[in-house]
């Protein structure tokens, strides 16, 4: 329909491209040297899904163990590494790389510039990141050390003091793993720095903040963010290292260490951890949402308000992840109070979602499914939150196979839902072809009812007291009949992932080509080709609202009227 | 007020009779126990109890409102087949609406946080009555020690391991047990769920709980924070007896170890063998400190934390090799020979 205004005039560099380069070399070369913004967002991505499809194997070997009461698939010291491995994974080499991922490849072209402000930062950021992921894998070869013991870490991924000292942890398994968030950590502030200096100062002319798509608003609080939440961390793992190699004292108790110190500087990176996780997920949300519902955002300036609230507000809520350390009545009293407060800007994002879809003509295209399962599953996990902020009732679920189910809840339930959402939505722009819809509906219905055999079970797993971490349970506990059903759920999973990929390769050569503008959306990187050039857009583009395709697809009724 | 069937409690006890019913419980003696955080039966967990269910009604009342709008939205406002093609209305926002669900909220933390706020002072800041048994809990890698002091029905203090006797509480006479939480090395978590929630012990940092179990029974729990390779079997028993029963238990405890001069080789190798510098024998040269004691361990129901019940044969296969139940457990096989084996069982046995 409006495909014959796009790309719009002046956006292609119509010159012929040089020779291009056709060995296998030099193709990898050019992916090595690169400081592409589009590139360097695929590899980011290429490493998430990879890590992903590795932890997602641990998993299940956890399941499997599970399954059944008293099982001997794998030795306690085996599960105790893989569950760590799986949560550090997870967190650091999966969730994080999705971040950059997203905003590399989409925040550049929806602000119409041609890279990132610092390009050469940026493959730094991410070749860092890529380095403290083989830190952490190389620990399954190179950690048991001169002790011979051990080998991965397998002091869950929070790693509690003083279980890291070298008295509990001996060998150089703690070590990779404290070297390897260093590293990702490092990967990561130089991502947020350069996605603040790009949303701050690369943005095309007419584009003010408030016109900014909620994408991009999304991912620039992150990059502030990351700066506040990673620190921290980093800091940590530092005096963690002067504990085990030089002779400190911080987290060591035999010698009057405080393990509860740990515990503060862990969750307040730990919790906000959770929105910088989940804020890319909101972002793609932000967009899908709209295009397939056929309808602006509703409430825009809200949406930034609420977001810029979560994240101010999260920074204020770590220790209810210690309602159990014996906090004084009083402390534990402001932290329930403040985690609560969290509920309201995240409710008002839900309805203002939901408004966002009242009224509008809803397609359900495979990333809609995607993004409307989030919105019930993000409801979900924001009402077991708000039990798990109860600090009474915390001290019942706390640790226990409900906190499990409640934060699955939002890093698959929410997170991974809306990354599918967005591979959907975005593949067209990144290669030129469609996935596959009928595999993307078999995808989208395997994985939702896997997702819920599992972890809607296990909340009830927890109400019948099993804590996490354990390798086994005695068969008296009455806990195998449902372990057995969230193991199957797993399976389900599994299936639907691997279809998943398998739909990626496939569709990558074989998918109905897709034009520049598929699904008649509204943002500027729709504006250029499919995939996009190098330079992204051979003249700068000028906007006059928040959504430039639509002014351009309706010139009778545009956006900059009622901005 | 709601019909009977419609309240929460009801519905809540209807959901999770599913899950109740699917469990069963191996252990004969003693009333029926179960690890459900949902069936408290001591003061501090009833009040979490109720606590809970307030807070299921209005999550509850949430999910219905949120999730019936979504579900709406998704049938009502979906793209039918032999539709015009045309963009709906473009609707921006409103700023009264946003007021409406930025308020609405705001009143439900208002309420949360006060009922929360109540409970939290009522079971922490609870003062602690005369009648009540002190006992400290420290937590090793991988069992548990309780210390309890001389003091009403205990009349002497002494050491117990793994299995933490209380005794029975009453509304009218109330008689909770304070439990000092200690560790010796790494952090763990004491959870009983029926009795109350999770209070860790930490090194350098003395918690405590409180607990009124009103009925008698063996109530079953574990370590609640991960503590290394076995923190799996790192499980907990907690007995509720009678006070009479209890002042018998405690009494008993309170002994030196029996002397039997029949079983003098078994003792002979415990104390000539590395054995005694790990652990006491209250009343012999066996005074280490490190492992579990065992003055009594005889008259205990489990070996190695809970996890097999102390029998003869368990006993001797545990003695033999730790690791083949409890693999990365810190006891280590000693390498005795069958006949020693045999003769530090029967001394340990008679250790009542």
């Amino acid at each position: 329909m409006a495909d014959q205004t796009l790309p719009i005039h002046g956006a292609l560099d119509l010159t012929p491209p040089r020779e291009s380069q056709h060995t296998l070399l030099d193709i990898l070369h050019d992916w090595v040297i690169t400081v592409d913004h589009k590139k360097l967002g695929l590899m980011y991505m290429m490493m998430a899904i990879f890590f992903l499809l590795v932890a997602g194997a641990e998993a299940i070997c956890i399941r499997i163990q599970l399954a059944v009461p008293n099982n001997h698939f794998i030795s306690p010291q085996t599960f105790n590494r893989l569950f760590t491995m799986h949560g550090t994974t997870m967190v650091f080499l999966v969730g994080m790389p999705l971040v950059f991922a997203w905003a590399n490849y989409i925040v550049p072209l929806q602000i119409g510039a041609r890279d990132m402000a610092f390009p050469r930062l940026n493959a730094f950021s991410f070749w860092l990141t890529f380095l403290g992921g083989i830190f952490l894998y190389y620990s399954f070869i190179g950690g048991p050390g001169l002790y011979g013991t051990g080998s991965a870490p397998d002091v869950t991924w929070w790693a509690y003091a003083p279980l890291t000292a070298k008295a509990f942890s001996p060998g150089h398994a703690t070590d990779y793993w404290a070297l390897a968030l260093i590293v990702t950590g490092f990967g990561t502030i130089g991502g947020g720095i350069n996605i603040m200096a790009t949303v701050l100062s690369m943005r095309c002319k007419g584009m003010t903040l408030m016109r900014m798509p909620l994408f991009t608003w999304l991912m620039f609080v992150n990059g502030a963010f990351v700066l506040i939440v990673i620190t921290p961390l980093t800091a940590a793992q530092v005096m963690l290292l002067i504990d085990r190699y030089l002779g400190g004292h911080f987290f060591d108790t035999q010698a009057g260490g405080s393990a509860t110190v740990w515990m503060h500087f862990f969750w307040i990176f730990g919790h906000p951890e959770v929105y910088v996780l989940v804020f890319p997920a909101f972002a793609i949300a932000s967009e899908v949402i709209q295009v397939f519902s056929r309808k602006a955002i509703f409430g825009y300036p809200a949406m930034v308000a609420a977001v810029v609230g979560i994240a101010f507000v999260s920074l204020g809520v770590w220790a209810h992840h210690m309602f159990t350390i014996g906090m004084t009545s009083a402390g534990n009293a402001f932290f329930v109070l403040s985690t609560s407060l969290v509920g309201i800007p995240t409710g008002i994002k839900i309805f203002n979602w939901l408004a966002t879809m009242w009224g509008g003509k809803i397609r359900f295209a495979t990333p809609m499914l995607f993004c409307t399962a989030f919105l019930f599953q993000f409801l979900c996990a924001g009402l077991t939150g708000i039990m798990l902020s109860v600090a009474p009732w915390d001290w019942q679920l706390h640790s226990s196979y409900f906190v499990i189910a409640h934060f699955h809840y939002v890093l698959v339930g929410a997170i991974v839902f809306n990354v599918f959402a967005g591979i959907y939505y975005w593949f067209p722009k990144a290669t030129g072809r469609m996935m596959s819809e009928t595999l993307g509906k078999w995808h989208f219905w395997l994985f939702f009812i896997g997702f819920h055999v599992t972890f809607d079970t296990m909340h009830f797993v927890g109400f019948e007291g099993m804590p996490r971490w354990i390798y086994t349970y005695p068969a008296d506990r009455g806990w195998q009949h449902l372990n057995l059903v969230v193991s199957i759920g797993g399976v389900i999973q599994a299936i639907a992932v691997l279809l998943f990929a398998y739909n990626l390769i496939w569709s990558l050569f074989k998918g109905k080509i897709a034009g520049n503008d598929p699904w008649d959306a509204w943002t500027l990187e729709w504006a250029t080709s499919s995939p996009p050039p190098i330079y992204n857009f051979a003249t700068d583009p000028v906007v006059r609202s928040r959504r430039p395709l639509w002014d351009l697809k309706h010139p009778e009724d545009p956006d900059w009227k009622y901005d | 007020m709601l019909p009977k069937w419609l309240r929460v409690e009801r519905i809540v006890r209807l959901a999770f009779a599913f899950a109740l019913a699917l469990s069963s419980h191996a252990l004969a003696e003693g009333p029926q126990t179960n690890t459900h955080i949902l069936s408290p039966v001591s003061t501090p967990a009833t009040q979490i109890y109720q606590l809970s269910l307030f807070i299921i009604e209005i999550t509850g009342a949430i999910f219905v409102v949120v999730a019936g709008l979504l579900t709406f939205v998704i049938i009502r406002f979906r793209e039918r087949s032999g539709d015009d093609q045309s963009e709906p209305a473009q609707v921006y926002g409103s700023n009264q609406v946003e007021l409406a669900w930025t308020v609405i909220p705001v009143l439900i933390v208002v309420v949360l946080f006060l009922t929360t706020a109540r409970v939290i002072f009522a079971i922490q800041d609870a003062p602690m009555p005369q009648a009540a048994l002190e006992v400290t809990s420290v937590g090793h890698q991988f069992w548990w020690e309780y210390r309890y002091p001389k003091q009403g029905l205990v009349g002497q203090d002494f050491v117990a391991v793994n299995e933490l006797h209380v005794p029975l509480s009453s509304a009218d006479h109330p008689t909770p047990t304070y439990i000092k939480l200690l560790s010796a090395d790494v952090v763990h978590s004491f959870w009983v769920p029926q009795l109350m929630g999770k209070i860790d012990l930490i090194p350098n940092h003395p918690n405590d709980m409180w607990i009124d179990p009103l009925q008698p029974g063996i109530y079953l729990g574990q370590c609640a924070q991960f503590c290394g390779v076995q923190h799996a079997n790192m499980l907990l028993r907690v007995y509720v007896d009678s006070p009479e029963r209890f002042a018998a238990w405690a009494a008993n405890q309170a002994r030196p170890a029996v002397q039997d001069p029949s079983v003098a080789a078994g003792r002979h190798v415990f104390e000539t063998q590395a054995c005694m510098n790990c652990h006491v024998v209250r009343g012999t040269v066996a005074t280490g400190r490190f492992g579990p004691d065992l003055t009594h361990l005889a008259s205990r129901d489990t070996l190695a934390s809970g996890m097999i019940p102390n029998t003869r044969d368990n006993l001797r296969a545990w003695i033999k090799n730790p690791d083949a139940f409890k693999p990365g457990c810190l006891m280590p096989a000693m390498q005795l020979t069958d006949e020693q084996i045999d003769q530090v069982t029967n001394y340990l046995e008679t250790l009542k």
